[in-house]
């Protein structure tokens, strides 16, 4: 141990090269790189999903698809998007930033981390590997509600290992990010001078911890119903199938919030940045942030109002959810008000800031709506909310994404991201993620439901609609790459501080960032 | 519910969600025409509600906008140093909260009238199968009619060998029949997966559960044609199993108990 930390101060790269370095590195930035290269295989692989979906449903009728395989793409779609690119993507972003943001040298579990990460390539191949199987891939919806995925081939089986084992990895990542950034701050820097990322992480890495066992204990209860004769959701062995309901958004309800607070974390640091101007409001955004990680544990049944739970629980859940707002709208204004007033410049992950307030703001108002019981009557499993998870979940987590990617592409590669195609790649994926999801609230009202391959005529217009919108959306996803490739290859040099206002220690380290930083550790005053 | 009502005119008016356009023909861009006092309720709120976002979307999105436009380096604004403020930051806690109660107050009588299934005219219980529902009708007039419902557009239809009809994939060989102005009580269940009996119009939503019966109710006060689909994922033709219900006069439907009865009659005689 002595001896590897000797040499890695000494900021030589020893032992192995090439494929080994990779399979074996400790290294907080090697590793980040890693978690962002997979995700991003997965978002274009999800992504592919998603166009096929769009083609079948460009028309009425069945053209493209068979309805089985529509529902293996509807399923594998949302499961791919969620535990392959969303989420890891921002345990990507915690590995690279959270210790350049805090002053650390690393992480505190060096060696955990290489494993967290590793583990995810296997639980992708199960995944994706699902399809060739017989039978398959689980069509049950990512949801996979019991009875259904009690229904389902082998391809459900490969689909809760792989479950298992990226909710391993994310309890791993988790304890690493609480671990260090609890115990790694530079001196000086008390938990209230964090950068609101790492707070943000912070609390995501909570809930993380505690809801990833929920949803492996709900797979594993599918699985022994599946295979060893157990009736957890069978009412004919004494089970209940509303109880898995309970259990699994019991986990996925706080997932909501799991992969939007790193968002609003990356969001708080870029636009202070580019307002030249402190956040407004730091302390309440801490408090809003815990505030929705605590109300999260209390709203899941928001989810399931069709069920038929007793008026009380309606009630409950319904005052519970609509609470939310409060802590939400705090977050929205204070990001206003930190422009209010500033010295703003729209640099390209600027752009993509405000795009995200702006079209985020739009999927917490249908959140809204969605969480008033009766109006969710209706709205519930229709495209309305559709709608509304992808107003959250794209142009929320997704698009905070790609405001980060921008901002600290230059400290990542040492180049600045061509400001060209960073905005050319904005405005062709906030106009044509429009174009794809804001025509679906009206399906959604008009009653189409959702996880349908072919549908009544007259959602056809805004069907199709939607489907050019949404090849738009995944082309212009190119560009990105495009520019990505180019920044690694070359470019204008970045300066240590890469952005005019930009503020923290990720700041005072040269870009590319060196392999190794602040190995003594910087006092922060 | 009043204000609500005059709200909906209001965005009637302007164009905003077209509620007019949605009368007779199938509805595009809003919720369908309602049919039953719980579906104008959820009409009347959603409609508030929409306007209610829609005003604090204007004053948010005003403000940023403004200083996105006005508060820029190349129109030489110098950044201002503040960063907190009490007062601001707790109105903006409270007034929130007080706008969310005043959503709330309607809501919450409108869920605990949905609630309420008792004294019905008529129960009928609907089983959800993969891939068609079974109708049971179980107390009321005409109890002892059962039969399932299915979807009858044809395949070629579907598969684009034939033009498709005006209710493509709405459609049912059975429908579900009940009289107008009648308080009716529908009892779920599910014999394989769970289903999802959906019915836009009269603002019913309820999931059918296998093992398990929960209920929901509603007084359809026009007659007509109402359509609506299985709203939860139940496989492969979750897409093709549509409700179809026929809302008739007290005579029609009278008429259409005696004509179900005869019939079951005859193939109980036949057996």
């Amino acid at each position: 141990m002595a001896a590897v930390t000797h040499d890695q101060l000494q900021g030589h790269q020893p032992g192995p090269t090439g494929l080994m370095r990779w399979l074996t590195t400790t290294n907080h930035k090697d590793i980040g790189t890693m978690y962002m290269i997979f995700s991003f295989i997965m978002f274009l692989s999800g992504g592919v999903m998603a166009l096929t979906i769009r083609a079948e449903l460009f028309q009425p009728g069945l053209q493209v698809v068979q309805p089985e395989f529509f529902n293996q793409l509807t399923t594998m779609h949302g499961l791919v998007m969620v535990f392959g690119a969303i989420m890891p993507a921002f345990v990507g972003f915690a590995n690279w930033m959270i210790p350049l943001m805090i002053g650390a040298s690393d992480m505190a579990f060096a060696r955990m981390n290489n494993w967290s990460f590793w583990l995810l390539p296997p639980a992708a191949i199960l995944l994706i590997g699902s399809f060739f199987v017989p039978g398959g891939a689980t069509a049950a919806g990512w949801t996979l509600y019991a009875p259904l995925s009690v229904q389902m081939g082998m391809g459900m089986d490969l689909a809760i290992f792989a479950i298992h084992i990226m909710g391993i990895s994310s309890i791993m990542g988790a304890i690493n990010i609480v671990v260090t950034v609890l115990n790694m701050r530079a001196p000086g820097m008390t938990l209230m001078k964090m950068p609101l990322f790492c707070w943000t992480w912070l609390i995501t890495a909570y809930l993380l911890i505690a809801v990833m066992p929920v949803l492996a204990g709900a797979v594993t209860m599918i699985l022994t119903d599946r295979h060893f004769g157990t009736s957890f959701f069978n009412a004919a062995g004494g089970g209940d199938p509303v109880m898995y309901q309970h259990i699994f958004w019991f986990f996925g309800h706080p997932e909501v919030y799991i992969m939007i607070l790193p968002a609003f974390g990356i969001v708080s640091q870029i636009i202070p940045t580019f307002a030249r101007k402190p956040l407004f409001g730091y302390a309440s955004m801490v408090y809003a942030t815990a505030s929705i990680a605590i109300l999260s544990f209390a709203v899941w049944a928001h989810h399931m109002f069709a069920t038929g739970m007793p008026a009380a629980g309606q009630l409950f859940f319904m005052y519970a959810t609509m609470l939310i707002a409060v802590p939400t709208g705090v977050k929205v204004f204070n990001w206003v008000a930190t422009m209010w007033r500033g010295s703003m410049t729209f640099e390209t992950p600027m752009l993509w800031a405000t795009g995200f307030i702006f079209v985020f703001t739009m999927g917490g108002f249908t959140g809204l709506i969605c969480a008033i019981a009766p109006i969710d009557i209706q709205v519930q499993d229709t495209y309305y909310v559709v709608a509304h998870f992808h107003y959250v979940l794209v142009a929320g987590s997704l698009f905070a994404l790609f405001a980060g990617a921008y901002y600290w592409l230059p400290k990542w590669t040492g180049h600045m991201p061509s400001e060209f195609l960073g905005k050319l790649h904005f405005w062709c994926s906030i106009v044509f993620f429009n174009i794809t999801f804001f025509p679906m609230h009206f399906l959604g009202l008009a009653g189409m439901p959702r996880r349908i391959p072919d549908y009544a005529l007259q959602f056809a217009d805004f069907n199709a609609l939607a489907s050019v919108g949404a090849f738009g959306f995944g082309l212009s996803q190119l560009i990105f790459l495009v520019v990505v490739v180019k920044c690694v290859r070359g470019g204008e040099r970045a300066a240590a501080r890469s952005w005019e206002g930009a503020e923290g220690l990720e700041w005072t380290v040269p870009s590319p960032a060196p392999h190794h930083t602040f190995e003594q550790a910087p006092v922060v005053k | 519910m009043e204000s609500a009502r005059r709200f909906a005119t209001a965005s009637a008016a302007v164009g905003l969600a077209g509620p007019a356009l949605a009368q007779d023909s199938p509805a595009r861009y809003n919720l369908q025409a309602p049919v039953t006092g719980i579906a104008e309720q959820i009409n009347d709120m959603h409609t508030l509600m929409l306007v209610i976002c829609l005003v604090i979307f204007i004053g948010v999105f005003g403000v940023m906008f403004w200083a996105v436009f006005h508060h820029r380096k190349s129109k030489g604004a110098v950044a201002a140093h503040f960063h907190e403020n009490t007062a601001v930051e707790i109105a903006w806690t409270v007034i929130p909260i007080l706008i969310l109660l005043g959503m709330a107050w309607p809501a919450t009588r409108t869920v605990i009238e949905m609630k309420d299934t008792s004294n019905p005219d008529l129960t009928i219980k609907a089983t959800g199968y993969q891939w068609k529902w079974g109708y049971d009708y179980l107390q009321g007039e005409g109890e002892g009619i059962r039969f399932l419902s299915s979807l009858s557009t044809p395949r070629e239809q579907i598969e684009g060998g034939a033009p498709k009809g005006e209710a493509y994939l709405l459609e049912v060989d059975k429908p579900l029949v009940v009289p107008v102005g009648k308080k009716v009580r529908v009892l779920l269940t599910a014999n394989d997966v769970i289903h999802s009996w959906w019915v836009p119009a009269f603002g019913v939503k309820q999931d059918a559960i296998p093992g398990f019966i929960r209920d929901t109710w509603f007084r359809a006060d026009k007659e007509g044609i109402y359509r609506g689909n299985c709203a939860e994922l139940c496989g492969r033709d979750h897409g093709f199993m549509p409700i179809e219900v026929h809302v008739v006069s007290a005579e029609k439907y009278a008429e259409w108990v005696s004509a179900q009865m005869q019939a079951q009659n005859v193939a109980l005689a036949a057996q």
